[in-house]
């Protein structure tokens, strides 16, 4: 299988915090990958780190076998390879379809594509990615009197509507509620089943993970401490260990 | 091509686009108004006919502010400068076409070159065309050094760009320097004079706003709105950034530097401080006068331009020596109790009359029980 992301002995530190050290990673074409970690054992970092959002001190980043250790996140974005955010990030004071809209591949756009308008094709897209993460009757409100859990999905619903060939989650279940759960894992899967995108999903809610994921990687304290799959992590006695605080 | 290419050419190729945001039956309305009072005011009030020709430009200001500082959350406090470069790029263009510019800038009185008549209008046209591009290059250079500044440090550095070149262009003796540089004279009296350039007036700021109000209902209007709501969720969408505020900043500076190069003419004389880089006045008039109307709206700085226009023509007229006074009471009212500004405020109350759907948040309890 065709590993769409290789992570090859990365190490980043801020100042004297060493927040990830020696981390090699592999995310396949088409699963569901996970990461796990106690609060502070360098995920985000880790997920910074690919996306382009800071440089890393040592290490190789490849996406399809392309280095992109050293070039920009809008850059990398355009590969294909997106991200969602910890903190929610939408355009508050835009309504749901503009959100959608602006969220269009700008992989080949040229410069006057900039000054090109809507196809009627886009409009129907997005309202049917809306409709698909339960904001079609929400399509007309401005995304910023969204609820968290809402604007949570329309963050998800934004990343389908770019196409992209992975998408990276930040804690995709945190700060929703546990009755909507379900249906985002629902959701999660089929965008990895129907639409074919990788996924690669850092997430603190083991039953989530567990249920979702292939493979699964554990750090602490930025380092890599377990990987394989969800059972075998489940039982692995370092991560029960790390979890636990008996390091 | 990968997967990924093909999916996104599928997206791109399309077939009938739709318009978003069109001119509503309001827009016409008070797009009507603003026209016909455009053609009368001069034969209703001939005696202010430089006064209205200067509310055109005030308009104009505050919709090419507006396109950074309302619609892209760039408040640049420097575009100023684009009127000054506009204002010096014409009237360089219209001396050099025929005579020596440094020769023609050293005498106070032009070296009494005489233009004629066609000299006069070719050199007013190619001087208002390169200085709408060499104004748009201009931005273009500087936003590729100011486009990474954030927030106030992008406020102070674009401020810091239109005082510098006061200072730079008062030292720059080809020029003119601190002196200054008189026009050439309009060929005809004065009254065709004042026509000639309220009409030219009045239309740029027409066309900017026709061509602002399209620029909005295409992609480029809701990127910039992306980028103004979370610079950092655009970067990470793959978002153009840098293209498209640099391009933003271009158009703001093509409609300014056609408007530098009438005001140059219409006043006759031309130096650094006062005339082309007023930044305390015009350059702040503009913040304040989208700030007033609205930011982030298509008619906010329209309304906020008349507006502001008039209470500053009544103040100076009518209470001399309490002018300045009366705008800073307005600033501070608009900025402390009212911020979105009077077309933000009757947006929010009012969104239909913009051709704003908001759909109420039990419209799907509505529709299930029809």
């Amino acid at each position: 299988m065709n590993n769409l992301i290789e992570v090859r002995n990365v190490s980043k530190a801020f100042g004297g915090v060493v927040a990830n050290d020696d981390i090699s990673i592999d995310v396949p074409e088409g699963q569901i990958t996970g990461l796990i970690g106690p609060n502070g054992s360098g995920k985000t970092t880790l997920f910074n780190s690919i996306v382009g959002y800071h440089p890393i001190d040592s290490g190789s980043i490849k996406f399809k076998g392309k280095e992109i250790s050293k070039i920009r996140v809008q850059q990398i974005a355009r590969l294909g390879m997106l991200r969602t955010f910890q903190q929610t990030r939408i355009y508050a004071n835009m309504n749901c379809v503009d959100n959608m809209l602006i969220s269009v591949p700008h992989r080949n756009a040229k410069f006057f594509d900039m000054f090109k308008p809507y196809p009627h094709e886009l409009h129907e897209q997005a309202e049917h990615l809306l409709e698909f993460v339960g904001l079609y009757e929400k399509r007309k409100l401005p995304s910023g009197d969204l609820s968290f859990g809402q604007q949570k999905l329309l963050e998800f619903a934004m990343a389908l509507m770019n196409k992209p060939e992975i998408l990276l989650l930040d804690e995709p279940t945190a700060g929703i509620n546990p009755t909507l759960i379900n249906g985002l894992i629902d959701r999660l899967k089929r965008a990895n089943t129907e639409f074919g995108i990788t996924l690669f999903v850092i997430e603190h809610n083991m039953r989530v993970i567990m249920n979702m994921a292939d493979t699964i990687y554990c750090l602490a304290h930025g380092e890599l401490l377990a990987s394989g799959e969800p059972e075998k992590i489940q039982n692995d006695q370092r991560v029960i260990d790390a979890y636990l605080g008996a390091h | 091509m990968t997967a990924a290419d093909e999916r996104a050419q599928e997206v791109a190729t399309t077939a009938e686009p739709t318009s978003r945001r069109v001119f509503t039956f309001n827009d016409y309305m008070m797009f009507g108004a603003i026209v016909i009072f455009g053609i009368v005011g001069p034969f209703l009030f001939p005696n202010y006919t430089f006064q209205i020709a200067v509310l055109w430009l005030m308009v104009l200001f505050a919709q090419t502010w507006d396109v950074m500082g309302g619609q892209m959350g760039y408040n640049s406090l420097g575009n100023i400068f684009f009127f000054g470069a506009g204002m010096y790029i014409c009237t360089v263009t219209q001396i050099g076409l025929f005579t020596d510019v440094g020769n023609y800038t050293s005498s106070s009185d032009g070296g009494s070159f005489q233009f004629t008549p066609d000299q006069y209008y070719i050199g007013v046209a190619v001087g208002l065309v390169f200085a709408a591009i060499g104004s748009s290059l201009l931005a273009v250079a500087l936003g590729w050094i100011v486009f990474g500044l954030r927030g106030p440090y992008f406020a102070i550095g674009t401020l810091g760009i239109a005082l510098g070149a006061g200072e730079l262009v008062g030292a720059w003796e080809w020029v003119g320097g601190g002196g200054g540089i008189p026009i050439p004279v309009y060929p005809g009296s004065g009254d065709g004079k004042s026509f000639f350039y309220y009409t030219l007036c009045f239309g740029a700021a027409m066309a900017t706003f026709l061509f602002l109000k399209w620029l909005y209902s295409t992609r480029f209007g809701l990127a910039i709105n992306a980028i103004r709501d979370d610079e950092e969720k655009a970067e990470a969408m793959g978002i153009h950034t840098m293209r498209h505020k640099t391009a933003a900043w271009a158009i703001s500076a093509f409609f300014l530097g056609i408007s530098g190069g009438l005001f140059g003419n219409m006043t006759g004389f031309i130096e650094p401080l006062e005339v082309a880089f007023p930044a305390p006045t015009f350059g702040l008039f503009m913040v304040a006068m989208a700030l007033l109307g609205g930011k982030g709206t298509i008619w906010g700085p329209v309304v906020g331009a008349i507006l502001f226009h008039i209470v500053k023509e009544a103040t100076w007229t009518y209470f001399l020596g309490w002018q300045w006074v009366a705008l800073g009471v307005i600033i501070i009212v608009n900025i402390v109790y009212f911020q979105q500004g009077i077309v933000g405020w009757l947006q929010e109350k009012y969104p239909h009359w913009f051709g704003i759907e908001v759909e109420a948040r039990n419209a799907g309890a509505k529709r299930a029980a029809e």
